[in-house]
C-alpha cells in the first residue's frame, strides 16, 4: 500500500505529544539531582558549585553542564522560585515538574536540529526519516522523558560534531567535541578516535604543525573557558575528584550489559560452585546491593580502573589503527560510534543508560550512510540496547509504556529504513533469533522468575537481562569491528 | 512522496499507538481526584463495582443502609451494573481493598488506580477495538485498504473518547463499541444481529438512545423495501422479537425483584434533573445566555419542549432513511440523530458529545476530523477541572499528526473551516488567559467556549442534514451512496 512519509510537523507533533503526556510518569532520583544542581548554580557563587554538599547529589558534571543548569535556573525562577533553594531537598511542586520536564523537551531541540543538519545533503525525505528515528527513539524517551536526564542536548552536540568532521569542517567538529566533553566527560569514550582522526586527516601535509597548533589552541581555549575559573581558585583537585569518582566500583548496582556483567556473573557461578564443593570463602564478598557501592568479587581477581582502560584501548586498537592508516571522513561517525560502543563494553563503572550514546547518533548516521549491513546492525543494537534499559523503569504503571514504545519502534524502523535503502533489509537468522529471544528473557525476568522466586534473589531477573544483553552487545561489537576494518560493500543507491 | 508499506503493519501501528496513548494517559489525573467527600466519575464507577459485588442484585438500585443512593447510586441500565460486577470480581481478587464494602470509599492508592485504569483498558481492547476494526473493514471492503486504516485510526485515535475513558474515567468504550458493532452488522445486512447489539449498547448506557431514531428508521425503511407484504411484516416482526428478547435477557433478573424494574427505570431516567448540566455546547445552554429558559418554563414544559424540538430535528434524517435506506444514509442518519439529541434533548451532559463524534467518525472524512476538534474543545471546561487540559491538547495533536499522514490532503474549504474554528478556540483560550474574566462572571470563558462549540456543531448539523437530503432526493442520488463514498473528500 502506498503511504506518504509523515511530514516534519506530524513527526514532531506526535513525538512532542507523547513526551508531554509523559509529564506525570515515574521520575528517578535524577529529577532531584537536576533540581539540586539548578538550585546550586542559581543561588551560590561559582566558587561553591563544586564544594557545596547539602544534598547527597553533588554536582559531578563538568562546568559547561553546570552553566547549562544555571541557564535553566534563570527560566525556572519564573516558573517556581522555590525549586531554586538548595535546602529544599526533594522539592517537586506541579510547576517544578512541569518546568523540568518541559526543559528536557525543549533542550532536545538541539538533537533534532543536529539530526536535521547532519542529513541536509540528502533532502527533505531523509531528513524527516532521521528526525523520526531520533525523536521517537524509545531509549531516549525512556531515559530522558520518563527516568529524567538531559541526554538530548548532549547527543545533539555529539551528532553535530561527528557530522562536521564527516563534512570536512575539522575545526568546528573539534571545537564542538571539546565543548561536549565539558558538558559531560563520559564522551571521553570517543576521544581516542577523534584524536587519531584529526591527527591523520587534518594535521597533514606541509602545514601540519600549524594546523596541529591551531587545533590544540581551540581545544585548549574551550577547556580554559570551562575549567579555568575553577582551576585558578585552586579547585582543580576538588573538580577532578567530583568528575572521576573511582571509588564507585567496576559495575553499577544494575549491571550494564557489558563484559563486566558477564565477568561478575561468572564470579557468582564460580563462587556457588566452590561453596557446593565444601570450600570456605572469605565473608567479605558482597553483591553490589547499594546504589553506589563497591563491588568485590569472590573468586575472580578484582579489576581496577586502569585495567579496564587498558582492555578498552586494546579492544579499540583495530579501529584506531584502521583510522590511522585510512582516515576516511565518510566513515568517521561509524568509527566514533564503534569506539563508544567499545568503551561501553569494557569501561569502568558504566551505566546502562550510556548505550544511548551509540544508539541515538547511530539512528542519524544509519540514514545518512543508507547501507543495508549498517542498517541491520543498527536495528539489532537499538532493539537490544533499548531492551537493556527496561529495568530502569520498574513500576507497573510504566510497564506497558516501555514495551509499547519499543515494539512500535522496532516494528516501524526497518520499514522506514527500507524506504531509504530502497530494499527491505532483513536480519540474518542468528541475530533475528537472538532478538526474538528477548521476548523469552522478558517473560522470564518480569513474569516467570518473580512468580517462582517470590522475594528471594531479587537480583537474579536483572542479572539475567544484563547477561543476555551483554552477549548480544559483545556479538554486535565483534560484528561492528570486522565490518569496520573490512572494505565496505558497494553502497546501493537509494531509489 | 509515497512509499510501499504492508497494510497489516500500518494497521498494527495504528492499534499499538492507540493503546500507547491510552496507557500513558492513564498516568494522569482523573475525575474528582483528591476531592473528597464526593470525588467524581472515577469514584462513581469504583463505587458501583463495590456495590454490585457486595450486595444482592435486588438492592443495587434501591436505597438502603449499605447503599446510599445519594452517594453515586447506580443510575445506568443493568448491563453497566453487570459490567461493574465483572470488574468488581476481578478487582476483588487482585486489589480487594479497592472494592471492600464501605471501607473502600474514596480509595486513591496507586495500586487501586492502576487496577481501575486497567479495567477500562481491558474493556476497550475487548469491545471497542474489535468493533472499530470490524466496522472499518465493513465500510471499505474486507481488504485492509488505506481507507479502512484511516477509518480505524479515526475511530481508535479520536481524542474525545480516549480522554473521557482513560483520563476522566468512564466506560463509554463498551457502549460505543457495541454501537459500532451494531452499525457494522446493520451495514452488512444482518439486521437482527445489529438490533441485538444496539439493544445491548442501549442497556449499557441510556444515552445510546440518541442513535435510536437512526436505527429505527433504517430498519423500518429496510423492512419497507421488501418485495411482498409478508416479507415486510416478517422482517419487522423478527426485529421486534429480537429487541424484546434482548431486553428480556438483560432485565429478567430485575423482574423477579420485589419492586420490579420500576425503581431501576426511575434511576435511569431522572427527569427531575435540570435542562442541562454545567456548560454543555447545546442549543438550550447556548440560548440560555440570552433566554432564561429555566425561569420561563416549568420543568415539565421544558421536557415537552425538548422532546418536540428533538423530534423535529431528527425528522428529516428519519424521513430520508424511510425513503431510501442506503448505507450512507444510515451513517448520515446516525450523525444527524445523535447531533439532534445532543443539541436539543433534555438533560444533556458535555460528555454526550462523544456520541455524535463516534457517528461522524464512522462517516469519516474532513467532517469527522473537524468534529473531533470541536468535541474536545467543548469538553475543555470539564477536562480542565480534571487536570487534563494539557493532556487533551497532546492527545489531539497526536491524532492530528497520524490522521494528517494517513488521509488525503484536506480540500481548501475544510482547511479554512478548521482554521477558523481553531483560531476562534485559540483566541478564547489565550484571550481569557491573558485577560482573566471579572470576578462577577467567573464562568465567562466556559460560556464563550460553549457558545463557540455550539455554533460549530450547529453548522456541522446543517451540513450533514444537507448531505442526508442530497443522499435521498438530490441529483444522482441513485448513483451515489451505494458504497458510502464521498466524492472529492
Amino acid at each position: 500500500m502506498e503511504c506518504r512519509m509523515p511530514s516534519v510537523w506530524s513527526i514532531l507533533g506526535l513525538a512532542t505529544a507523547i513526551k508531554v503526556l509523559l509529564v506525570p510518569a515515574y521520575k528517578s532520583t535524577d529529577f532531584e539531582v537536576h533540581r539540586n544542581w539548578m538550585a546550586i548554580t542559581y543561588s551560590l557563587p561559582t566558587s561553591k558549585w563544586y564544594t557545596e554538599s547539602t544534598s547527597e547529589w553533588t554536582l559531578d558534571y563538568p562546568p559547561f553542564f553546570a552553566w547549562f543548569e544555571w541557564a535553566l535556573a534563570q527560566a525556572a525562577s519564573w516558573a517556581d522560585p522555590a525549586m531554586l533553594e538548595v535546602p529544599r531537598l526533594n522539592y517537586a511542586s506541579h510547576a517544578t515538574v512541569a518546568f523540568q520536564r518541559g526543559s528536557v523537551i525543549v533542550s532536545e531541540v538541539a538533537l533534532l536540529a543536529a539530526a536535521w543538519w547532519a542529513c541536509r545533503s540528502l533532502g527533505r525525505r531523509a531528513q524527516s526519516l532521521a528526525l523520526a528515528l531520533v525523536a521517537l527513539h524509545p531509549g531516549l524517551i525512556m531515559v530522558d522523558h520518563i527516568h529524567f536526564q538531559y541526554n538530548g542536548i548532549l547527543l545533539g552536540i555529539f551528532v553535530a560534531s561527528m557530522a562536521a568532521l564527516r563534512d570536512g569542517q575539522h575545526l568546528l567538529g573539534a571545537a564542538l567535541f571539546a565543548v561536549l566533553l565539558n558538558f559531560k566527560h563520559i564522551f571521553l569514550y570517543a576521544a581516542p578516535v577523534y584524536f587519531v582522526f584529526l591527527l591523520r586527516h587534518y594535521c597533514r601535509g606541509r602545514s601540519a604543525p600549524s594546523r596541529f597548533l591551531l587545533l590544540g589552541c581551540i581545544v585548549a581555549a574551550v577547556f580554559l573557558l570551562s575549567m579555568g575559573p575553577f582551576v585558578t581558585r585552586g579547585q582543580a583537585g576538588q573538580l577532578a575528584s567530583r568528575l572521576f569518582p573511582f571509588d564507585r566500583g567496576l559495575v553499577h548496582a544494575y549491571w550494564a550489559p557489558n563484559f563486566w556483567a558477564l565477568y561478575a556473573a561468572a564470579d557468582k557461578v564460580l563462587a556457588a560452585a566452590v561453596r557446593r564443593s565444601g570450600r570456605w570463602l572469605p565473608p567479605t564478598a558482597r553483591m553490589t546491593g547499594g546504589l553506589v557501592g563497591t563491588a568485590a568479587f569472590e573468586v575472580l581477581p578484582p579489576v581496577g580502573s586502569r585495567a579496564t582502560a587498558l582492555v578498552t584501548l586494546v579492544a579499540m586498537a583495530p579501529c584506531l589503527l584502521h583510522t590511522w592508516r585510512f582516515p576516511n571522513p565518510a566513515r568517521f561517525p561509524q568509527a566514533a560510534l564503534h569506539c563508544t560502543l567499545v568503551s561501553f563494553f569494557f569501561g569502568y563503572h558504566v551505566h546502562e543508560k550510556a548505550i544511548l550514546m551509540v544508539l541515538v547518533p547511530g539512528a542519524v548516521f544509519v540514514v545518512h550512510e543508507a547501507h543495508p549491513a549498517l542498517a541491520n546492525r543498527f536495528f539489532f543494537l537499538t532493539t537490544l540496547g533499548t531492551y537493556s534499559l527496561f529495568p530502569l523503569l520498574y513500576r507497573p504503571e510504566e510497564y506497558s509504556i516501555k514495551v509499547l514504545l519499543l515494539v512500535l519502534y522496532t516494528a516501524s524502523a526497518p520499514q522506514l529504513l527500507s524506504w531509504q535503502l530502497g530494499t527491505p533489509s532483513r536480519l540474518h537468522t542468528l541475530p533475528g533469533a537472538y532478538l526474538w529471544g528477548l521476548v523469552g528473557v522478558e517473560a522470564a525476568s518480569s513474569w516467570i522468575l518473580p512468580y517462582l522466586l517470590g522475594s528471594r534473589l531479587p537480583f537474579l531477573p536483572l542479572a539475567l537481562v544484563s547477561c543476555y544483553c551483554a552477549v548480544g552487545m559483545g556479538a554486535a561489537l565483534i560484528w561492528s569491528s570486522f565490518s569496520y576494518i573490512s572494505p565496505p560493500e558497494p553502497k546501493r543507491a537509494p531509489h | 512522496m509515497a512509499s510501499q508499506v504492508p497494510p497489516r503493519l500500518l494497521a498494527c501501528w495504528v492499534i499499538l499507538l492507540a493503546v500507547l496513548l491510552r496507557v500513558i494517559l492513564g498516568l494522569h489525573s482523573y475525575s474528582g481526584a483528591g476531592v473528597p467527600p464526593k470525588y467524581g466519575d472515577y469514584e462513581a464507577q469504583r463505587h458501583w463495582m463495590e456495590i454490585t459485588i457486595n450486595l444482592p442484585l435486588s438492592q443495587w438500585y434501591t436505597n438502603s443502609t449499605q447503599n446510599d443512593l445519594a452517594y453515586w447510586g447506580l443510575d445506568y441500565p443493568p448491563l453497566s451494573a453487570y459490567q461493574s460486577w465483572v470488574h468488581g470480581k476481578v478487582l476483588q481478587r487482585w486489589v480487594p481493598e479497592a472494592v471492600a464494602l464501605g471501607s473502600s470509599r474514596g480509595i486513591e492508592t496507586p495500586r487501586s488506580k492502576l487496577a481501575l485504569r486497567q479495567t477500562v483498558l481491558a474493556s476497550d481492547l475487548a469491545v471497542y477495538f474489535p468493533a472499530a476494526a470490524f466496522l472499518a473493514l465493513t465500510l471499505h471492503g474486507a481488504r485492509l485498504s488505506r481507507q479502512a486504516i484511516t477509518t480505524l485510526a479515526q475511530l481508535l485515535l479520536g481524542p474525545g473518547l480516549i480522554l473521557i475513558d482513560h483520563g476522566h474515567f468512564q466506560f463509554n468504550c463498551i457502549n460505543l463499541g457495541l454501537t459500532l458493532a451494531a452499525v457494522a452488522c446493520t451495514l452488512r445486512g444482518s439486521l437482527l444481529a445489529g438490533a441485538a447489539l444496539f439493544c445491548a449498547a442501549l442497556n449499557h448506557k441510556q444515552m445510546i438512545l440518541y442513535f435510536a431514531p437512526a436505527f429505527f428508521s433504517h430498519m423500518l425503511g429496510t423492512c419497507l423495501q421488501q418485495r411482498s407484504a409478508w416479507g415486510k411484516l416478517f422482517l419487522l416482526a423478527s426485529i421486534g422479537g429480537v429487541v424484546l428478547a434482548s431486553f428480556g435477557i438483560v432485565w429478567v433478573p430485575f423482574l423477579a425483584t420485589p419492586g420490579g424494574p420500576l425503581p431501576v427505570l426511575r434511576r435511569i431516567f431522572p427527569t427531575a434533573r435540570g435542562l442541562f448540566e454545567d456548560y454543555v455546547a447545546n442549543l438550550w445552554c447556548a440560548s440560555s445566555l440570552a433566554i432564561k429558559w429555566r425561569r420561563l418554563l416549568a420543568p415539565s414544559q421544558l421536557l415537552r419542549l425538548c422532546a418536540a424540538g428533538t423530534l423535529a430535528a431528527v425528522l428529516p434524517a428519519m424521513a430520508c432513511q424511510l425513503r431510501r435506506p442506503t448505507r450512507r444514509a444510515f451513517l448520515l442518519g446516525l450523525a444527524n440523530s445523535s447531533l439532534a439529541f445532543f443539541l436539543l434533548a433534555y438533560q444533556v451532559h458535555e460528555k454526550s458529545v462523544l456520541l455524535p463524534l463516534a457517528a461522524l467518525g464512522t462517516l469519516g472524512g474532513p467532517t469527522a476530523e473537524l468534529a473531533q476538534y470541536v468535541g474536545v474543545y467543548s469538553m475543555l471546561p470539564l477536562l480542565r477541572k480534571d487536570g487534563l487540559a494539557t493532556a487533551a491538547a497532546a492527545v489531539a495533536v497526536a491524532y492530528a499528526a497520524v490522521l494528517g499522514t494517513l488521509r488525503p490532503a484536506l480540500p481548501p474549504a475544510w482547511r479554512a473551516a478548521r482554521a477558523v474554528f481553531l483560531a476562534g478556540a485559540a483566541a478564547i483560550t489565550v484571550g481569557f488567559w491573558a485577560v482573566p474574566p471579572p470576578p462577577r462572571y467567573p464562568f465567562l470563558e466556559d460560556a464563550a467556549c460553549m457558545a463557540w462549540c455550539c455554533t460549530a456543531l450547529v453548522c456541522l448539523f446543517g451540513y450533514t442534514n444537507v448531505l442526508q437530503v442530497q443522499e435521498c432526493w438530490g441529483p444522482g442520488a441513485a448513483r451515489r451512496g451505494r458504497h458510502g463514498k464521498r466524492k472529492g473528500a
